[in-house]
């Protein structure tokens, strides 16, 4: 039982990119913009905060909240496009 | 008084419900039976999740440290979308109650199970221990009541419900917990932000422009500046000891047993998902709020403390409030230069940590100030950066509840984050001892050591469990150990470095063998805890700290040595069964998971 069929390999390996590509984002802003790059930044006025200040304390928040929500509609158009949605 | 009416109204309130939900069987005691909704499973998720901490004293944390506490609120954020990602889905698929369920099964191995029995009680008890105290302090402030009537009451209500209804009733007390929490956090933060800034929302309030002509944060910047702080917006700390506390916190985020297990309870696996988005919204309508309340009450405190002219108020012209924490023991005033006013500055006002030490006598001082046996001295400051000695102790932990006080808010709002402050750290911790009795009453009684109790006798074992683990905590209430904050740094190092690595690797990694499992668990635990032994406990010198990470950013160093130390051996010792191969590649496809569940 071992073997694995085609769909659910390809299934696994599209969620393993859907995820790759979320947590990129993930980790770009609140990573880079909130920790490493936060100083190049802060030169930036956004609405009356130094911009990494703001994606550190506001945006990063923001961004991962439309992260997981953007994350539940790619599984669940992949869900149903390989067939094992329930 | 209203703040009775408050909190005695939400007590009221969570009993009705627990009568409402009691636990008929295991499945409803552990899971809630596995049919709850995600929108209610979100709001149980949140209450769950944000605790004493997050609700008392992160505001008041950010507000004295301003840009580095930047970590606090994307690490116990962002570990959502790691959770919704990378755990919640594969684990309700794999359809077990607990973590140390999915650990032994996993791995094939009871060793791992006991392993992991012993990080879910180790993160458990250490953050079930600073719920109570938060609930002895918000009694005593509001109640009149003395702090161990009021852990004491905690625990009769928390006993009450959790033991009862178990994770049913728990789960819909948690609903109206979550309700109860943010009000009480937001309907200040609108009324502060209206305030101090004239926007509504704090989210923008903190960069408006005030009447000076100055942002918000400008005029932050700018008054630290004066007073010899740091400035508000640039940070103190290292770039990578920042990073590592973020990773830390984040991941340890993830792999807490407590909010784990809430993903059990939905039907389906699509639920799981988005179960965790509904959560993290809950999370971040009262996380957006805290940086312009952090913000607008360090504007309030310091305008309050040192008066329109900047130089210092009579301690007889202060507000009702600042008597109030003093006589709490929670603010301190010493006339350093003897002028009678109060002055706040950078510095330290008392010998030793900072805080005022009061003896029993209540010795009082020519103004009426209570007067602290570690005083300090004379009143040298570094004239070149600030005007006068600071003469001020105020604790971070009183910034939330004091905030409406401070603004002079009226007495209802007082009274509402009094209740709140109650159901944040009430929901919390019967989330947490709920953990530990299916710990001790699923993980080992039924499974390691006597695989032949009927479900009642689980039942019966997982409510006694209960009961002792609310006499353990309410224990700890009374008679903190001095180090809360470090303790629960040291819940998330455990978590960060030994549960979600393990689970990552269960789940990502099908080769990963029992020895592998083992091994990386025992290196990310034995690492994580030993540093932070050595350097909170042991009288290490933060001068030694490896590549200068601090104690509570070393779970992120912890959780890169599981992960090599695991693969090491994992790649030296034989493939785990075929049979087991075959379970992980099922449980990463969503199909079947209802039926899973039903073991």
């Amino acid at each position: 039982m071992s073997t694995v069929s085609e769909s659910a390999k390809a299934y696994w390996a599209e969620n393993l990119r859907i995820i790759m590509f979320y947590l990129a984002i993930w980790f770009v802003v609140s990573y880079g913009a909130g920790i490493l790059f936060v100083d190049q930044l802060d030169a930036i006025q956004f609405f009356g905060f130094p911009l990494g200040f703001w994606f550190g304390q506001q945006g990063s928040i923001f961004v991962f909240v439309v992260l997981i929500w953007a994350y539940v509609y790619s599984m669940n158009k992949l869900d149903q496009k390989h067939d094992v949605h329930e | 008084m209203l703040s009775y009416l408050f909190i005695g109204g939400s007590f009221l309130l969570y009993m009705g419900i627990a009568v409402w939900a009691r636990a008929g069987s295991t499945k409803e005691f552990y899971v809630a039976g596995g049919g709850v909704h995600p929108i209610a499973n979100g709001m149980a998720t949140a209450a769950d999740w944000m605790s004493a901490a997050s609700f008392i004293s992160l505001a008041g944390l950010i507000s004295f440290i301003g840009r580095d506490g930047s970590a606090y609120l994307m690490g116990w954020t962002g570990g959502y979308v790691l959770l919704a990602m990378l755990l919640a889905p594969y684990l309700r698929k794999f359809g077990k109650f607990t973590v140390p369920d999915f650990v032994g099964d996993r791995y094939e191995s009871d060793t791992a199970r006991v392993i992991g029995v012993a990080c879910t009680i180790i993160i458990s008890f250490t953050y079930v221990a600073g719920q109570m105290r938060g609930v002895g302090i918000v009694f005593s402030r509001y109640l009149h009541v003395d702090i161990n009537t009021g852990v004491i009451l905690g625990m009769a209500i928390v006993f009450f419900y959790a033991v009862l209804g178990g994770m049913k009733g728990i789960t819909y007390t948690q609903v109206a917990q979550y309700c109860v929490l943010i009000l009480a956090f937001t309907v200040p933060s609108f009324f502060l932000s209206a305030q101090v800034t004239g926007h509504i929302l704090p989210q923008i309030g903190l960069g408006a422009t005030l009447d000076t002509g100055m942002s918000v944060l400008a005029t932050l910047d700018q008054l630290s500046l004066d007073l010899g702080f740091a400035q508000y917006t640039a940070g103190t700390k290292s770039t990578f000891d920042i990073f590592c506390l973020t990773v830390a916190l984040m991941c340890g985020t993830a792999g807490l047993p407590h909010v784990i297990v809430r993903f059990f309870t939905v039907p389906r696996v699509k639920d799981a998902r988005t179960s965790a988005g509904y959560a993290l919204i809950f999370i971040a309508l009262l996380y957006t709020a805290i940086p312009g309340v952090a913000g607008f009450g360090r504007v309030n405190l310091i305008q309050t403390l040192n008066g329109p002219d900047n130089a210092g108020v009579e301690y007889a012209a202060m507000p009702a409030w600042f008597a109030n924490w003093e006589n709490a023991g929670l603010i301190g005033w010493n006339d350093r230069n003897g002028d009678g006013k109060i002055q706040y500055a950078a510095g330290k006002a008392y010998e030793g940590k900072g805080n005022p030490a009061y003896d029993a006598n209540d010795n009082r001082g020519e103004h009426g100030q209570r007067l602290a046996t570690n005083a300090m001295v004379g009143a040298e400051f570094d004239a070149a950066k600030q005007p006068f000695a600071n003469e001020v102790y105020v604790d971070r932990d009183i910034m939330v509840l004091a905030n409406p006080e401070i603004a002079q808010l009226p007495a209802w709002v007082i009274a509402l984050v009094a209740a709140g402050a109650v159901a944040a750290a009430l929901s919390t911790a019967a989330g947490l001892l709920l953990v530990i009795s299916t710990a001790i009453a699923h993980d080992l009684m039924k499974t390691v050591i006597n695989p032949n109790i009927t479900d009642k006798q689980e039942l019966m074992y997982a409510r006694i469990a209960a009961i002792v683990a609310i006499c353990i905590a309410g224990y700890f209430g009374i008679n903190p150990p001095g180090f809360v904050a470090q303790v629960v740094a040291l819940a998330f190092g455990i978590a960060s470095a030994s549960v979600f690595p393990t689970l990552m690797l269960g789940i990502f990694y099908k080769r990963m063998n029992t020895q592998g499992a083992i091994a990386g668990m025992l290196a990310g635990l034995i690492s994580t805890v030993g540093y932070m032994w050595y350097f909170v406990f042991g009288g290490g010198d933060s001068a030694d700290y490896f590549m200068g990470v601090s104690p509570g950013g070393f779970g992120a160093i912890g959780m890169v040595l599981h992960f090599i130390v695991a693969f090491v051996v994992c790649s030296m010792t034989p493939p785990p069964s075929e049979e087991m191969q075959r379970i992980v590649e099922d449980l990463r496809i969503p199909r079947g998971a209802g039926a899973a569940h039903d073991h």
